[in-house]
């Protein structure tokens, strides 16, 4: 299907402008919030650059990025937070409550942060088993041990029956960023490289399975955990090599790899014969015709590095514990900008576009 | 991955394609994928990259969700809103648009939408919730009409009394029949759709090959099955016949699936005629539930509009199904009709050949190509 040559300047035009205009004006057109808002994918998106972002204007917030930076006293701190309303509330590989541990430190960790401090905010429902709650608690605590950081303020509401679905969790956190991390968005440059470390689609393959309407059996697992000592160990091997770092949640490593292409002016060309899925989590997605590049990760980084630190890099990923299935997944060029796409399994090439709308709402 | 992987081998595919650029010799061919689920295919995977430039594939009519007309959404939403209903679909419909929002705007303004993967999982909505209604939003053609009549026949056998299905199954020949009379449009060949006929078998394509002396090849899913099929048909006429082929061996059968037919035949009959968006009415092109079955049928259960709604004025999904033009010469592709904001159905399902294109679709980089090389990474350990 060779387009001629005028009509196809034409049509590039078009999408072009469309896209520019895409780029800079949300139009949040719906009347209603639906799913798709929280998504966190194009929807999620235009929410945010619709309603929040002009109201809550200024110059930390205006960066967005996953966590805020602040410098207090010659201190540089990152502050983030989250809310986790996962549906089920266990599920393999993990629990909410651990995921609104790891979900807050990795925020910080992309940062370049070392994670200091958390609050935790519980909105139960009544008649919520207290056994629930209790294994949700021990479950925190313990993440928060293992990662090293306290749990230091908190607060309780419960609402009525039919209110809220057994409980949500938002947590925040602060943690001080390290001296080596000049970390952004638009820190990225043609010819950086994109590493992944590891296997994409887990997380939100393993919440799926977990719900009861569907009679799939894998050994898929959550790979719900904190990165901040993979992302400490990258900054102390190959400091500033390392311009920008991403846990790609929902909306997968499209969505991520696209917010950054947006931010960073730059286009992002991946081989996605390079990105590692696991078996379990492939043939799910083939079933469910979804696609796992679009899915949900907690325990994941991206990291865009300098041509010359690559090997370094993913030598420094694949020596951590959370890194051993590092991959170069592809490269950072000038044109088209914007924009991501994928040289195809079978040598075609495909736009990687963010997620649209939510195959599987409630994941984190 | 076991049964994935042989089916991408890029080695293999381009093998195949340089086979078909010999045998076309450089000859304009136009085929078209009658099944959304093989427009799917052919973009995610970039497959027209590798065909040779002078086979053009057109996107045929076989998405379900987009030749559902306008007027059968907002039924559907008429009856989600409905007091004490739980309206069950397919993932796909729910962003769909109707006259006034879709489906998932009914959700969100608290009617009891949910989706599920199988009329099946609705039925047991409705076993668990006895004081509720559940509905079930049947749509797509003879692939899925099977699983609705399951479900019927076991709603009955079980004496499931608050559930009904919302029947909008649609059946493939009278479309092909239709597009085969349109007279914009020519074409050389079909790739088959590899699960209708999975059901169906292969003897209703008979007329394509003898009355219109066009061939047709029954295609599996995967990107080896396309470029295969579309090797099959080239073969076809460099040697000047036009016969109903089968690449899809490993699934279809000739004579179809007979167990899945009877199902069908028990629960549904065909509709006098049916709206299709974009074809307009075509008929005897649907099913609807037998008189045995009208305890079961939403449509007599429940008060629906039933009025027929015209399309967006600017909207051109009918001429992208039938393949009149591409995606990208509608008016509003890309600009007003996007997928966040679709206008048209065809792109809303990711089947559809807009919302294809849209995503995948590899114009938007078509004279970046040929600066613009995708290298394979180097990995220089093995994972």
């Amino acid at each position: 299907m060779e387009l001629q040559s005028s009509q196809s300047d034409e049509v590039l035009a078009k999408i072009e402008r469309s896209r520019q205009a895409r780029r800079h004006k949300f139009y949040l057109r719906d009347e209603h919030v639906t799913l798709s808002h929280g998504s966190g994918g194009k929807a999620t998106h235009n929410l945010i650059e619709g309603i929040f972002a002009p109201a809550f204007a200024n110059v930390v917030l205006d960066r967005m990025e996953d966590a805020a930076q602040l410098t207090l006293g010659g201190l540089r701190l990152a502050f983030t937070t989250d809310s986790y309303v996962v549906n089920p509330l266990f599920f393999a590989g993990g629990d909410i409550g651990q995921l609104a541990v790891h979900g807050t430190i990795n925020d910080l960790a992309m940062a370049g942060a070392d994670p200091l401090y958390l609050s935790v905010g519980m909105i139960l429902e009544e008649g919520f088993p207290m056994e629930s709650l209790r294994r949700i608690v021990t479950s925190m605590a313990q993440a928060a041990r293992d990662a090293g950081v306290l749990i230091v303020t908190g607060d309780t509401k419960v609402v009525q029956r039919g209110k809220a679905d057994g409980i949500f969790i938002n947590t925040a956190g602060v943690g001080t960023v390290r001296a080596a991390a000049e970390l952004g968005q638009t820190q990225v440059r043609t010819g950086d490289r994109v590493l992944l470390s590891g296997a994409v689609g887990d997380h939100g393959v393993a919440i799926m399975l977990a719900r009861e309407e569907l009679d799939i059996e894998t050994d898929v697992q959550s790979d719900s955990a904190p990165l901040h000592t993979l992302v400490a160990s990258l900054l102390d091997n190959v400091g500033g090599a390392i311009h920008c770092f991403r846990d790609p949640t929902r909306g997968g490593i499209a969505t991520a790899l696209n917010e950054i292409a947006l931010s960073a002016e730059l286009s992002i060309a991946l081989d996605e014969q390079a990105i590692p899925v696991h078996a379990g989590v492939r043939g799910a997605c083939e079933i469910l015709g979804l696609d796992p590049l679009t899915i949900a990760n907690e325990g994941k980084l991206l990291a865009i590095v300098a041509p010359e630190a690559e090997q370094q890099a993913l030598k420094v990923m694949r020596a951590h514990p959370l890194g051993k299935e590092a991959m170069v997944i592809g490269t950072v060029q000038a044109e088209p900008a914007g924009m991501v796409f994928l040289r195809t399994d079978i040598g075609g090439t495909r736009v990687l576009d963010m997620l649209v709308g939510d195959p599987l709402p409630r994941i984190c | 991955m076991k049964y994935v992987d042989e089916y991408r081998d890029s080695n293999l595919a381009s093998r195949i394609a340089s086979e078909i650029a010999r045998l076309s010799d450089g000859r304009q061919l136009k085929f078209m994928e009658v099944c959304g689920g093989h427009t799917h295919t052919i973009y995610k995977h970039g497959i027209e990259d590798i065909l040779p430039p002078n086979i053009d594939l057109i996107h045929g009519p076989g998405c379900p969700v987009c030749v559902l007309p306008m007027g059968r959404v907002d039924d559907a939403i008429a009856i989600a809103h409905t007091d004490n209903v739980i309206f069950t679909t397919f993932g796909d419909m729910m962003r769909v648009p109707g006259s006034h929002g879709s489906l998932l705007d009914a959700k969100a303004e608290g009617a009891d939408v949910r989706f599920v993967y199988s009329p099946l999982d609705a039925l047991k909505l409705a076993r668990q919730y006895p004081e509720r209604q559940v509905v079930f939003f049947a749509i797509g053609f003879e692939t899925t009409a099977p699983s609705t009549a399951v479900t019927l026949l076991r709603a009955r056998a079980e004496k499931v009394k608050n559930f009904s299905i919302f029947c909008n199954h649609v059946t493939i020949i009278p479309a092909i029949k239709a597009i085969l009379d349109s007279p914009d449009l020519r074409l050389d060949g079909f790739v088959g759709p590899g699960h209708v006929t999975m059901v169906i078998g292969l003897r209703p394509y008979t007329f394509i090959a003898q009355q219109h002396r066009k061939p047709i090849v029954v295609a599996g899913f995967e990107p080896l099955d396309i470029i295969q099929s579309v090797h099959m048909l080239v073969q076809q006429i460099s040697s000047g016949r036009s016969e109903v082929e089968n690449q899809y061996v490993r699934v279809v059968r000739p004579e179809g699936n007979v167990k899945a037919l009877e199902a069908m035949a028990m629960t549904m009959e065909l509709r006098p005629f049916f709206e299709w968006r974009g074809l307009g009415f075509i008929t005897q092109s649907a099913l609807k539930l037998r008189p045995e079955f009208a305890e079961w049928d939403a449509e007599l259960r429940f008060e629906v509009p039933g009025l027929r709604v015209a399309d967006p004025k600017a909207c051109q999904c009918g001429e992208v199904l039938k393949g009149v033009i591409k995606p990208w010469e509608c008016k509003v592709f890309g600009t007003a009709c996007t997928p966040e904001t679709p206008i048209g159905t065809c792109m809303v399902s990711p089947e559809g050949a807009c919302a294809a294109y849209f995503s995948y679709g590899r114009f938007s980089m078509a004279s970046e190509r040929s600066r613009l090389k995708i290298a394979p990474v180097v990995q220089t350990q093995g994972m």
